[in-house]
Parts: structure tokens; C-alpha cells; sequence
């Protein structure tokens, strides 16, 4: 690690002026990427703005037909968090198989959501579920939010403050995970919402993604059975050590076949 | 069995672990301490062309920056181990440098060092060290690396050959395999691993000027070995003026049993700047630099009868030794591999033939099994390839074949001491369920699972020397061990133990040993190891050899006991050969008195009961033991694993283990060995590869996000069981158990995943994407 500053702010507002004041400040919320990233000299911000202990970030509510979740709420406090577990049972099982004990205890939905790794388990939940990420300057749709590899609509300086997921009984999410680090390999996560059934997939290698054809295919009466000649956007799946961009395409079909399985079981 | 050795006795180390206050070597802080940085090469192989430390000398709390310039007088790297080309010839060594001068060879390796007032101002500055390299074409892979036209690593080493070596009559083989009634052959590799102790390698090295002493505090299996090596190779100071402390380690596996560069460099540092100087690895370097294992690619050809037993076989073996040889690098494919190519095996001829050839890759050394997980998946393997071809079950075959009668001479050198190989099967089959297998692979089908069983049988060399043989194959240093047991007045006992211990729990099976022998609790007994000023001698804990070390402490007791009888006998007024002594009490037909252990030892001390012109005073007796023999445990192993056709993922439903490790000391500690053992191994065979890119030779696989540890969840519950044929080679009949879980359970689960699949082989580690396209080889790409 280089030579940096810390600074635990007392508020948003202070942090947001923090950031805003310093290009080279970067926000520190579980530290679950950033920190290993820190270690091993490949970033060297001039301070760290840490906003995991924020009062104004934490918080699981039902608001309406909505879950709010504070940006700063761990993946462990979401996989526990009865009012969760109640709205959509399958958003509080994927934060229970993110990475392990400890990084669950440490990192949070906001950092995962804007470091918007390819992938990571959080974004496909909040693709498929028309999630609405709040920030310290305006509300997002989750279609808007992730732009690209680790990039996001999030301009310099703004934070994610909450994602608001709407209320969704049949979801679940199957992830094959890298049996190295255990991101996902392909994630896939499956909603029957008001608007049909929803099919987001992460872990391709370009970005999560959501698999309209087949979407369609399911609303129009298919069955799981029905999905395997549907085409998948080649240009979504790279390959790499763990899995070529073919074997990441059938696991896709796969993954996706168990999710909707386990969506109408 | 006794009131200790032999039961499970709680880890008496454990409670200091637990609660934090282990002391390992990045714990030790000294006055006036300063730190180092390595400044490594980016590049697999390059001129090195220009070297500027002047920015380095620049930043803040810089203290000094030594080149390879600055070791000029310092010797090479060595190879401990000579090995001898078939046609006679001494192996090629291709010159290692402390730090590297003109060209380096592998990612990683060492170029500079700066020492500096802190860890990170130390860090800081080997980022400024401007070095210049002309980068060269590389080689990775073994196969390639004797290829015409392919980069030549070390001048004057043609085809990036090291040594080409032979063991065993190869024109007995070939005849034997020209007659025989079924020839199988099996091309495989054994996948490079990265050893990954919890502890990273750290040294801190303190040069007192008065004293004209240097310590050197290091992460180490073998203290002793490094101060002989560090005074009388290195010159950094006379033996008694030079002491290594290896204190509490966090597991060794073999990778902390070489000699590195770093810490030579560190020791010479800390003489020139006139500080103590401390590194520690960090987890990266830890991946770039800690010597790797396994790395074979081999050709075997195995021969049999109509009947099915085995009549003779062949193997030819490139090993990759790395960009240079590591202390024991030559050892491991040759006399640690070839020896142990008879398996549990009646095989008339055997013939092995192995070229090592450097490549840029880490240097490949000792890691867990050393040589002989090599050896047993060759024989393993190919065991199941020739029961599937002439249609015998694997359990059957092997059952033919087993080696009945001990001591067994070998075709390849060893004589196998003791054992009950079919005892060990029958326990394996029994504790699997094997009978049942069938109803289990229907059940798995009609939930569309692939279900495999695989048996593996396996043997090893373990508690090593014997010295003398050691020296005929090519060892450069005697492998008996020490030990020195020290009654105090009041009875408490130290030992101080020439073994060391890394993870396997000597602080207490020693004890349980001298509790038992002595008669006294085990709380009154200390066990010293890892400091080369308080213990006479040792050679260290690797190839599980702690039976040596037991067997000294052993002797050691066993000389307490007779200098008891002897100053009893005048304690008691009867004939020395008249003194018994059990129990912890010494006693006479003669009298109705009895003296017990503690009592005795205080008489020892007083010195006022018995002529000391006949009997010294004091109680401190030391003994060295050197074994006539290695010792060979063995076991066989039985994998069952459920395979998804669907995504290719490989699931080890079941595992069970029947070992013979002769006479154990703690079955608590050597269950948990072989859980270890077999965590690593199924880790081989399911995740674990060390990959680097094939065009720029960087390490691909260079953090946990890309290197597949074996984790608990991926296990099964591990059935266990023992038998036990003692070893005659110590007095104890013990055998080792380090390093058997992770040679016997690499071939078991691949045996069983070709179960499965019905095939004849595929490489570790068994990926889901290459068993997928296994299931479906007709799928795109």
C-alpha cells in the first residue's frame, strides 16, 4: 500500500464534500475490492473517504411495494435481515453466497453495485428486479446504472446512498461459482414480475446482462426445455483461465434453466 | 499404548496458538531494526542492461540498496543434490546468483534489495531502483523445452537439459514388455502446484560486531541444514558464531526446506549495513517465489501377463525444474519418483528414465510428497488403465499384484520393510462401501448424476536418511537426527530436539513419548526445537521423517532410565540387574523400597548417595539415531465422486482412507495429517494449477482469485481407518504420515472420475469445462 490519507467522516454531506473537494479521494465502504487493489500497489488514491459506518447509508425498510437497502448494509446484515427475507427471499440468499463469512461481513450492496464487477452476484438482482439506485444526487434505473466492465452512470464525487428493489416473492438466483475465488462463473437471476418473467445474467465477461429471448419465450408459455435453441448476445461472454466463452454460453442456459426451475418450484 | 503415546492427547501447543501468542518470525522485532524490498524481475527472461539505484538512495529512510555487484565475493546458488547422467555425465547447473547480474530467468526473481527504515519506505524505494532489460523468447512448458529452436536458458546447457538419468535394467523391461500378453500405454502430466503455507517466508538477520555473531531468525524446516550452509558455504560466520532460530513456522509442505535467495541476501545485508535486518513475504511474493512442485509430463508403458499381472514397466518422465536448480530440485524426480515406481507391486522390471529441463518458470523443489505423489499417480494410473483394457476389476487387479512377503527388494533400489497391502484393501473396500457401488451409481442416474469409483494404492519412503545410502545416491549431508533429554532436580524435564516442528505437533507427541517413558505428567515436559544455540544438532522435519527425531529422544530416555537403575541400585543398596523400572517407579526384587522418577532425578543432582567417580552427577543424556532403513508406510484409498453432466462439475461424494503408518504416536494429530493430506490432494486433482502464460512466461495464477485452494465445503466426510505393520527400522515401529493423504488421493479421485466416464484418462486438475467437453465433444469451440 502507498502512503495515504484516512478520514472517517461524520456525514454524508462532509463525506460528499470530502470527494468532491479531491479528485484523487476515493470513497472506502467494505473495502473488499479496493483494499486488496491497495495492497497490492495497482491504485494510490490521495485519501480514503470511509462511509461503511454512515448512519445515512444504513437501514433495510419496506417502503411500499419496495425493499430500501442502505448502501453501507454488509452482504451478511441483507442475507439475515427478516424484512428481506420476507420481500424477496432470493435477493437475501444471493448476499448469503457472496464470497465468504468475511468478506459478507464487510462488504455492502453499495460498493458491489458501483464497482459493478463483471462478476459480481448484485448486479444481475438488481437488473432483473428494475432496481432504482439512489445516489447523493438523483435516483438511477438499474437499466441506466451499469454502463460497462467496473463502470457505472455514477459521475465523480457521487455516491450510491440506497438501491430499491421492488417487493418480488418468485425470484432466484443460481450461480456457478469460479471455484477459485468464487464470483460468479455465470450467475443468473430469474424474477416473475409484474412485467413478465425477468432473466439477468453476470459473470459472461462483459457486463451483466439481461437475456430478453429468453425472457420472451418463458412470458409467451415456454418451458425451460425451450430455451435451448435460443440465442444468447455472443458478444457478452469472453473467455478466460476459468471458462471459455462457449462453456460460459451453455452454463448460461443451464444456470438459467435452474433458476426458473427454482423460481416456479 | 501407554497413559499417553498412542491415545489422542489434546495439542498442548494449541492453546498459545489459538489465543495469539505464537511467535513467528515477522513477530520478532529488534532494536534498531530495518527492512527489505526486493526489487524482482517483470520479465521472464531478459538481459539485464542497465541498473540505476541512485533515485532509490534518494527517497526517505533509505538505508542502503546492495546489487548483485555488492554479493561479488558470495558464491552461487547450490544444488545440494548431484545427480549423474545415464551416460555418466554430472548434471548441467545452470549458475544462480544471489541476486541476478546479466539475464533473469523466471518472474520474480530477485535483481535488488533496498533496506530501509520501514516495511514501506523500503517498498517505496524498490519501485524507484531503475532497471533496464532486453527482453528474451521464453519456454513454460516441459515438452517444449528440449524442442530445436526453442530459448536456451543457461550458456553452454544444450536443449535446456540439466541431466538426463536412468534407474533400472531398461533392456530387462523392453524384453519383458515384447513378450508380454497386454502392453498399455498412458501419455499424462502432473499439474504444477504452489505450495501456499498459511505463514509466508520470513527472515530477520541481526550481525552482532562485538560478538562477531549473526543470528538469522528464518521460516524453516531445517535450521541446522542452513546454519552449516549460511557458514560453511557462505562464509558469514564460523558455525558456533552463527545462530538460526526457526520458531513457530505456519506450515512448510517442503517449500521452506530449500535454501532461498532472499534470505542469504538478507543475512549479508544485515553485516553490511550493521542493523538487523527483517523481510517478509508478502502473499504475491510468496506465489512468484516459493519453490513449486510437481511439474511432469510422462510417457509409461505398462506390461502384463494373460492373467493379468504386471510383468514390467517403463516410464519416461520430463521433469521441469524451473530457471534454475533448487536445493533438492534434482533430487525429487529421480531417486524420490523412480525408487518408488514398484508401487505395492510385484513388478519384475522396472526401468525409469528422467529428463530434467529448466524452463522460465519458479524453481520446482519439495512440496508435500516430494517426488512420490509423482511416482504414484504414474503407477496408479496406469494400474486402472490396464484393468479397464483387459476388463478386471481395479480391486482385483491390484489384489494379484500386491507384494506379500517383507522385507521386499524392489527392482528399483528400495527394500520395503514392512506391510499388509491387501489388509489395508480390505479395509478401504470395507469402509467404502465398495460392495455397494453399483446401487449407488444407479441411484446417482436416475438423478442424472455420473457416479465413479476409484481405488488407489499407494507406498512411500518415508523417515529418511539412512545416511549412507543417502550419500551413494548423490546426498551432499547426513540424515540421522538428535536429541538431548534434560531431567532438572525436580523433575521437569526439557528435550531439545534436533525434528522440527511446522504444523505437525511435536511439542506434543514428544512429550506424550517422555511422559510415558519417564512416568511423570506430560505437563512437566518441554519440548525445544528450531534454535540451533540451545540444541545440540539436528537435521530437520521434511519427507516425514519426525520417526527419525523420535526415535533419538527415544535412545535419549532410554540412557535417562539406565543411569536411574544404575544410581538406584546404590540408592536402594541392591545389585544394579536386580533394578526394574516401570511405571515411573524404580524398584527391586531385593527390597520392599521403591524410588520414584522425580525422586531419583533429585538424588542425580544432589550427587551425595552414590560414588561420583562411578556415576557423574547430573541427568542430561543425548543420543543421535540414524536409521538402517527408510520406513514405507503405505495405504489404499477409495474415491467416490458424482459427476454433473450437465455443467461438468466434479463432486467427491465420498472418501475413505486405510493407512499404515506402523505404530502412532497421536491418532488425534495424524487424523488430522491425513485430512490435510488428502484435502491437498483432492485439491490437485480437482482445482489446483499453477498456470503461466505460454507467449510472456508471467505467472497467470498469481492470487487466490485464480488459483483454486481446496476449501472445506468441497470435501466430504473422510472415513479413516489404520492398520499397522511397524516399521523394524526404528525402535519406536513407526512409519510417517505427513505426506501420504496428498499421494494417494490424487490418482484415487481421478481413478474415479474415468470410472465415471468411461475413459481411460484425463489430466489434473479435472476442470468441469474439460470434463464437459469430454461429455459433449461436439459443443462449439
Amino acid at each position: 500500500m502507498y502512503d495515504l490519507a484516512y478520514v472517517r467522516p461524520g456525514g454524508l454531506a462532509e463525506a460528499t464534500a470530502l470527494l468532491e473537494a479531491d479528485e484523487n479521494a476515493t470513497a472506502l465502504a467494505g473495502g473488499q475490492t479496493l483494499l486488496p487493489v491497495l495492497r497490492a500497489r495497482l491504485a494510490s488514491p490521495s485519501r480514503l473517504v470511509d462511509v461503511a459506518r454512515l448512519a445515512e447509508l444504513k437501514g433495510m425498510a419496506l417502503d411500499g411495494d419496495r425493499v430500501v437497502i442502505g448502501a453501507a448494509e454488509t452482504h451478511a446484515a441483507v442475507s439475515q435481515s427478516p424484512v428481506v427475507a420476507g420481500a424477496i427471499p432470493a435477493l437475501g440468499r444471493l448476499a448469503g453466497g457472496i464470497g465468504d463469512p468475511q468478506v459478507r461481513n464487510r462488504g455492502t450492496l453499495g460498493g458491489a453495485i458501483a464497482n459493478n464487477d463483471p462478476a459480481a452476484c448484485y448486479p444481475s438482482a438488481a437488473l432483473a428486479l428494475d432496481a432504482v439506485i439512489r445516489t447523493t444526487r438523483r435516483e438511477i434505473a438499474a437499466a441506466d446504472f451499469f454502463t460497462d466492465l467496473f463502470s457505472t452512470a455514477l459521475e465523480p464525487g457521487e455516491l450510491v446512498t440506497a438501491v430499491m428493489f421492488p417487493r418480488c416473492a418468485q425470484a432466484a438466483y443460481v450461480k456457478f461459482p469460479n471455484p477459485a475465488s468464487r464470483f460468479a462463473l455465470i450467475g443468473v437471476f430469474a424474477a416473475r414480475t409484474a412485467a413478465g418473467m425477468r432473466i439477468a445474467v453476470t459473470g459472461a465477461g462483459a457486463g451483466v446482462f439481461r437475456w430478453r429471448e429468453a425472457e420472451l419465450r418463458i412470458d409467451a408459455g415456454g418451458g425451460v426445455a425451450d430455451l435451448d435453441d435460443l440465442a444468447l448476445p455472443e458478444d457478452a461472454f469472453t473467455s478466460d483461465l476459468h471458462g471459455s466463452a462457449d462453456y460460459r454460453m451453455h452454463l448460461a442456459r443451464v444456470m438459467t434453466g435452474r433458476a426458473i426451475a427454482a423460481v416456479d418450484a | 499404548m501407554g497413559r499417553n503415546f498412542g491415545r489422542p492427547v489434546r495439542r498442548l501447543e494449541d492453546g498459545r496458538f489459538i489465543q495469539g501468542n505464537g511467535r513467528f518470525v515477522d513477530d520478532v522485532i529488534l532494536p534498531r531494526q530495518t527492512y527489505a524490498a526486493f526489487v524482482r524481475s517483470p520479465y521472464a527472461h531478459a538481459r539485464i542492461t542497465g541498473l540505476d539505484a541512485a533515485p532509490a538512495l534518494q527517497m526517505p529512510g533509505v538505508v542502503r540498496v546492495m546489487t548483485a555487484a555488492d554479493l561479488a565475493g558470495a558464491p552461487d546458488m547450490p544444488c545440494g543434490w548431484m545427480i549423474h547422467s545415464r551416460d555418466g555425465a554430472e548434471m548441467k547447473v545452470g549458475s544462480r546468483p544471489l541476486l541476478a547480474s546479466d539475464t533473469v530467468r523466471y518472474v520474480g526473481e530477485p535483481v535488488a534489495v533496498v533496506v530501509a527504515e520501514s516495511r514501506d519506505q523500503a517498498r517505496d524505494a524498490a519501485e524507484a531502483v531503475a532497471v533496464d532489460y532486453d527482453e528474451l523468447p521464453v519456454v513454460v512448458d516441459c515438452g517444449d523445452a528440449m524442442a530445436p529452436g526453442m530459448p536456451q536458458l543457461h550458456p553452454a546447457i544444450s536443449d535446456n537439459l540439466a541431466y538426463d538419468w536412468e534407474l533400472g535394467d531398461e533392456a530387462a523391461v523392453d524384453a519383458a514388455l515384447a513378450v508380454a500378453a497386454h502392453r498399455v500405454e498412458l501419455t499424462l502430466r502432473n499439474n504444477r502446484l504452489i505450495p501456499n503455507a498459511m505463514e509466508p517466508r520470513a527472515c530477520n538477520a541481526d550481525w552482532d560486531a562485538q560478538d562477531e555473531k549473526l543470528t538469522v531468525w528464518m521460516t524453516h524446516q531445517n535450521p541446522f541444514g542452513m546454519r552449516t550452509l549460511y557458514s560453511a558455504y557462505y562464509g558469514l560466520a564460523a558455525e558456533h558464531s552463527l545462530r538460526i532460530v526457526s520458531p513457530d513456522v505456519g506450515g512448510g509442505f517442503g517449500a521452506k526446506a530449500p535454501n532461498y535467495p532472499e534470505e542469504v541476501v538478507v543475512a549479508f545485508a544485515a553485516k553490511l549495513v550493521r542493523r538487523p535486518v527483517k523481510w517478509t513475504a508478502d502473499r504475491t511474493e510468496a506465489f512468484l517465489t516459493d519453490a513449486h512442485g510437481r511439474d511432469h509430463l510422462t510417457t509409461a508403458t505398462l506390461g502384463l501377463d494373460a492373467e493379468g499381472r504386471f510383468l514390467a514397466l517403463k516410464v519416461d518422465t520430463i521433469a521441469n525444474m524451473g530457471g534454475y536448480l533448487s536445493t533438492t530440485g534434482s533430487l525429487i524426480p529421480t531417486y524420490m519418483y523412480g525408487t518408488m515406481l514398484s508401487g505395492q507391486y510385484v513388478i519384475p522390471a522396472i526401468h525409469c528414465r528422467t529428463r530434467a529441463v529448466y524452463t522460465n518458470t519458479c524453481p520446482v523443489d519439495a512440496y508435500r510428497g516430494a517426488g512420490r505423489p509423482e511416482a504414484a499417480y504414474v503407477v496408479e494410473r496406469i494400474v486402472n488403465v490396464a484393468a479397464r483394457a483387459i476388463g478386471v476389476d481395479q480391486a482385483e487387479i491390484r489384489r494379484r499384484n500386491f507384494i506379500r512377503d517383507f522385507p521386499y527388494q524392489t527392482p528399483v533400489l528400495f527394500e520395503y520393510d514392512s506391510g499388509d497391502y491387501e489388509g489395508s484393501l480390505n479395509q478401504a473396500l470395507a469402509l467404502s462401501d465398495y460392495a455397494g457401488f453399483p446401487a449407488r451409481k444407479a441411484e446417482a442416474a436416475a438423478r442424472g448424476k455420473l457416479r465413479g469409483i476409484g481405488v488407489a494404492a499407494y507406498v512411500e519412503a518415508c523417515g529418511i536418511g539412512p545416511s549412507a545410502i543417502l550419500a551413494k545416491l548423490g546426498g551432499g549431508a547426513g540424515m540421522w537426527d538428535s536429541a538431548e533429554v534434560r531431567v532438572n532436580p525436580v523433575g521437569t524435564v526439557e528435550v531439545l530436539s534436533g525434528a522440527h516442528s511446522h504444523g505437525q505437533g511435536h511439542a506434543t507427541t514428544l512429550a506424550q513419548l517422555v511422559a510415558d517413558r519417564f512416568g511423570v505428567p506430560i505437563e512437566s515436559i518441554r519440548i525445544v526445537q528450531g534454535d540451533t544455540d540451545r540444541i545440540q544438532a539436528g537435521t530437520g522435519t521434511y519427507g516425514s521423517r519426525a520417526s527419525v527425531g523420535m526415535s533419538a529422544t527415544f535412545n535419549a530416555c532410554e540412557k535417562i532410565i539406565a543411569k536411574g537403575r544404575r544410581i538406584c541400585a546404590h540408592l536402594l543398596q541392591v545389585p544394579e540387574d536386580s533394578v526394574r523400572f516401570a511405571d515411573g517407579v524404580f524398584a527391586s526384587a531385593a527390597t520392599n523400597k521403591t524410588i520414584p522418577f522425580g525422586e531419583m532425578a533429585a538424588a542425580a543432582h544432589a550427587a551425595n548417595a552414590f560414588p561420583t567417580r562411578e556415576i557423574e552427577p547430573g541427568l542430561v543424556e543425548s543420543s543421535f539415531f540414524d536409521p538402517p532403513n527408510f520406513t514405507y508406510p503405505s495405504g489404499v484409498y477409495v474415491a467416490e465422486v458424482e459427476i454433473d453432466p450437465l455443467t461438468g462439475v466434479t463432486e467427491v461424494a465420498a472418501f475413505s482412507a486405510a493407512d499404515d503408518f506402523g505404530i502412532i504416536a497421536n491418532p488425534m494429530i495424524v487424523e488430522g495429517q491425513i485430512h490435510g493430506g488428502l484435502t491437498q490432494g483432492i485439491g490437485q486433482a480437482l482445482w489446483e494449477e499453477c498456470r503461466y502464460d505460454p507467449d510472456t512466461a508471467q505467472l497467470i495464477t498469481a492470487s487466490y482469485l485464480d488459483y483454486g485452494m481446496p476449501r472445506a465445503d468441497g470435501l466430504p466426510e473422510f472415513r479413516l481407518a489404520f492398520g499397522c505393520a511397524p516399521s523394524p527400522s526404528n525402535p519406536l515401529g513407526m512409519k510417517g504420515c505427513g505426506e501420504a493423504g496428498a499421494i494417494g488421493s490424487p490418482p484415487a479421485v481421478i481413478n474415479a472420475i474415468c470410472d465415471a466416464l468411461a475413459i481411460d484418462h484425463l489430466d489434473m486438475p479435472a476442470r468441469p469445462e474439460k470434463v464437459w467437453r469430454l461429455l459433449h465433444p461436439k459443443a462449439a469451440g
